[in-house]
C-alpha cells in the first residue's frame, strides 16, 4: 500500500509526535508514504474566507502534486481533510473553474485532473487497511482503556462533500478503530462537537469554554484519554487544556492521543518513538493502564 | 411497522422538577415520518404530550425538533430512516432554547437575534420613479437565504450559542446577509460594521458547519456568514483580529509555503496588544516545555520554507493579481 502523504503544517510544527508517531505507525503497518515535501498549506479554511480561489489554487498544486506521483492522497488531519475535499468539490464539479486555475498551476508545469482519492488516515485504516487485519496486527492490547472519540468538524461536515453517500458509517469510524486496538469507546455529546481552535485569536473566552466543556464530560464519565485524528483540536484540547480549566472552572486533566499513536501503542511500538512525551497534558496515566497489561 | 420512541417531556408548569422520558411503541406505515408518529401517540396514546406543528410539508418551520441527538424538521424526516437497526428514536425538544413543555420551546430568543439585525430593506437615496429593478444573478444568490423557514435547527444545535449567549447566530447572521447582499439596500456597509463589531458578531463563528448540516432547507447559514467575513474585508472594515489572523495566515503560507504557528498569534492579536500577548505567555511556556512550539519557524525561516516556495508565491500573485483586475 502506497499512498502520497500531505503532513499537514501542524504535524510539521505544533505538533511534531503527529508526524513522528504517523511515520512509525504506517511503517509497522507495512504503508508506504510519499510524502509531498513541496506541498503547500491547504488554508486551513482561513485562506478562503477572504480569498477561495487562492485557498482553491493552494489545493489544487497539491492534488497535482499527487497525481504526478499516480498515488491516492492521505492526509491526518481532519481539517485538512474537510479543506481538500471542499475544494476538490468546487474544482471537479465546474469546468471552467477547473481551467481557470489549471491555467495558474501551468506556469509550474502541473495540471490537475478530477478524480483523486483524498483520504484521511482514518478512513484509510477503515476502507483500505481493513479493521480485521488492523485486529491481527496488535500485539499490545489497549484493553481496559476507556477511550473518547473526538473527530473534528471538518472531517464530518459538510457530509455531501465528505463522501458520507458512498461511506455512511465515516462518522463511527473512530468508535470502530477504538475497539479494533482492543480499547473501550466512550459515548459522549461533545465528539462531534467544535474544539473551539478557529476561534482562539478573536474569541479566547468562547473557545476555551468549548474545549473545557467537552473534556469535562468525557472525564465526567471516566474517559481515561481523547483520541482524534485532528491535531488543531488536539492543540485546543492538549495545549490550551490549563487555560480552559480555569475557564469552565473545573479541574481537568485528560490526556489528548493522536490517532497514529494510539494504533502505534496497539502495535507494540515503544512509547517514546511515539513522542508520548511531546504532550502538554502528561500521558503517563495512559501509558501505565496500556504498559501494565503487557506486563500482567 | 413497528416505532420505539423516547420523548423527552417536561412541563415545569405542572411542578416537573427535571426532564423525564416517555416510551411509546406504534405501529405506523412505512413511509410516515416522525411528526406522523409523534401525532398518532398523541391523538391515541398520551394525550398530555405537547408539540408544535402546522402545515406537515416543510414549509411552516414549526415542528423542528432533535431527533437522535440532532435538530431536523420532524415533517420532513421518515421514521424508518432514525430507525437504527430497531433502536428507540430519541427525540427532544431543540437545544439553546428554553422548554415551555415537552417538545416545545420559547422561541423568543430566536426572533430578538432577527431583530437584533434589523430584517428589513432599507434603501437610502431618492425613490426610483418606477419599480426597483434586481438583476437576475443579484436574486438568484439571495434566494438561497430566503429559502429560510424560520424553524430554528440551526439555532438549536449552533455550538457557539451553547457557550455564549450573545451569538447573534446561524438563523439571524443569515438572514443579516440577505440585506447586506441586496442590491437595492443602502445601509450595507452601516450593517456590516455593525456585525463585524458587535459582540457576538461574524467573527465569533467557529466555522463548524453544523447549521450547514442541520437546515432543511439548504440555506447553508455558515456560508452566508462567511461571505459577510468577505464582504466586511471587501468593504475596508478590517480593523479586527479576525481580519488580522486571515492576513496573518496568508501571508505566513506565502512566506513558508506552510503555516507559522508562532507568528500568529501576535500577528493577529496585534504586536501592541501586550495584555493579551503577556496573558499567552503561561501557555506559550507550557507549549515550549512540551516542545510544542515551533519557534525556528520564525526565527529562521529559511529552514523551513518549502522547495518550490517561488512558485508558491507567483500563484499567490497571479490569483491576486487577477482579482484586483476583476473588482476594478
Amino acid at each position: 500500500m502506497r499512498y502520497a502523504f500531505w503532513p499537514g503544517c501542524v504535524s510539521k510544527g505544533a505538533c511534531p509526535e503527529l508526524y513522528e508517531s504517523m511515520v512509525k505507525t504506517s511503517a509497522k503497518l507495512g504503508i508506504e508514504l510519499e510524502e509531498l515535501y513541496d506541498g503547500n498549506c491547504t488554508g486551513a479554511g482561513v485562506i478562503s474566507e477572504h480569498e477561495p480561489e487562492l485557498a482553491d489554487a493552494l489545493n489544487a498544486r497539491n492534488f497535482a502534486l499527487a497525481q504526478k506521483l499516480g498515488l491516492d492522497l492521505i492526509n491526518i488531519c481532519s481539517t485538512c481533510q474537510g479543506v481538500q475535499s471542499l475544494a476538490q468539490e468546487k474544482l471537479d464539479r465546474d469546468e471552467a473553474y477547473r481551467a481557470k486555475i489549471n491555467a495558474k498551476l501551468a506556469e509550474e508545469g502541473l495540471e490537475y485532473k478530477p478524480g483523486l482519492t483524498i483520504k484521511n488516515f482514518m478512513w484509510l485504516l477503515v476502507e483500505d487497511y481493513g479493521l480485521d487485519k488492523l485486529r491481527g496486527q496488535v500485539t499490545r492490547p489497549l484493553a481496559g482503556l476507556r477511550c473518547g472519540p473526538f473527530y473534528g468538524c471538518y472531517i464530518l461536515r459538510p457530509s455531501r462533500i465528505l463522501g458520507m453517500a458512498e461511506h455512511p458509517e465515516r462518522d463511527q469510524y473512530l468508535e470502530r478503530i477504538i475497539e479494533a486496538v482492543g480499547a473501550q469507546p466512550v459515548d459522549y455529546e461533545g465528539k462531534n462537537k467544535c474544539c473551539g481552535f478557529p476561534i482562539l485569536t478573536n474569541n479566547r473566552k468562547n473557545s476555551l469554554a468549548q474545549a473545557g466543556t467537552h473534556l469535562a464530560e468525557a472525564q465526567d464519565l471516566g474517559a481515561d484519554c481523547l483520541v482524534t485524528p485532528c491535531p488543531l483540536c488536539h492543540l485546543n484540547l492538549d495545549a490550551q487544556q490549563p487555560s480552559a480549566a480555569q475557564v469552565i472552572e473545573k479541574e481537568l486533566h485528560l490526556p489528548i492521543i493522536h490517532l497514529p499513536q494510539l494504533i502505534g501503542l496497539a502495535l507494540g511500538i515503544d512509547p517514546k518513538e511515539l513522542r508520548m512525551d511531546r504532550h502538554v497534558v502528561g500521558t503517563q496515566k495512559v501509558l501505565d493502564k496500556v504498559l501494565a497489561k503487557v506486563g500482567a | 411497522m413497528q416505532v420505539h420512541l423516547k420523548v423527552k417531556r417536561y412541563d415545569p408548569e405542572a411542578g416537573d422538577e427535571a426532564p423525564r422520558y416517555s416510551h411509546y411503541s406504534i405501529d405506523v406505515p412505512e413511509y410516515a415520518t416522525v411528526l406522523d408518529s409523534l401525532l398518532q401517540v398523541r391523538d391515541y396514546e398520551d394525550g398530555t404530550l405537547a408539540l408544535r406543528y402546522s402545515c406537515r410539508s416543510s414549509i411552516c418551520g414549526s415542528c423542528a425538533l432533535r431527533i437522535n441527538g440532532r435538530a431536523y424538521l420532524a415533517c420532513k424526516t421518515k421514521a424508518l430512516d432514525m430507525m437504527r437497526d430497531g433502536e428507540e428514536i430519541v427525540v427532544e425538544p431543540m437545544g439553546n432554547m428554553p422548554v415551555i413543555k415537552d417538545l416545545v420551546v420559547d422561541m423568543a430568543p430566536f426572533w430578538s437575534k432577527v431583530q437584533q439585525i434589523g430584517p428589513w430593506l432599507q434603501p437610502t437615496g431618492p425613490e426610483p420613479a418606477r419599480e426597483f429593478l434586481v438583476s437576475h444573478a443579484a436574486m438568484m444568490d439571495l434566494a438561497k437565504t430566503m429559502n429560510c423557514v424560520w424553524c430554528g435547527a440551526c439555532v438549536s444545535d449552533c455550538t457557539v450559542l451553547e457557550v455564549d449567549k450573545s451569538f447573534i447566530a446561524p438563523a439571524a447572521l443569515a438572514k443579516a446577509y440577505r440585506f447586506v447582499g441586496d442590491p437595492r439596500d443602502g445601509m450595507s456597509k452601516e450593517r456590516l460594521e455593525e456585525l463585524s463589531s458587535v459582540a457576538g458578531g461574524i467573527w465569533d463563528c467557529t466555522r463548524c458547519n453544523i447549521c450547514v448540516e442541520v437546515c432543511p432547507k439548504d440555506v447553508r447559514p455558515m456560508d452566508r456568514i462567511m461571505q459577510l467575513r468577505e464582504l466586511a474585508v471587501e468593504a475596508g472594515i478590517t480593523n479586527h483580529t479576525g481580519v488580522r489572523h486571515g492576513d496573518a495566515f496568508a501571508r505566513s503560507v506565502r512566506h513558508l509555503g506552510r503555516l507559522d504557528e508562532v507568528r500568529l498569534l501576535p500577528e493577529s492579536v496585534g504586536f501592541w496588544n501586550v495584555p493579551r500577548l503577556l496573558g499567552e505567555l503561561p501557555g506559550a511556556l507550557r507549549m515550549l516545555r512540551a516542545g510544542k512550539l515551533p519557534w525556528s519557524h520564525a526565527l529562521l525561516p529559511w529552514r523551513h520554507q518549502i522547495p518550490s516556495i517561488r512558485q508558491v508565491q507567483r500563484l499567490f500573485d497571479s490569483v491576486r493579481r487577477e482579482r484586483k483586475g476583476v473588482s476594478r
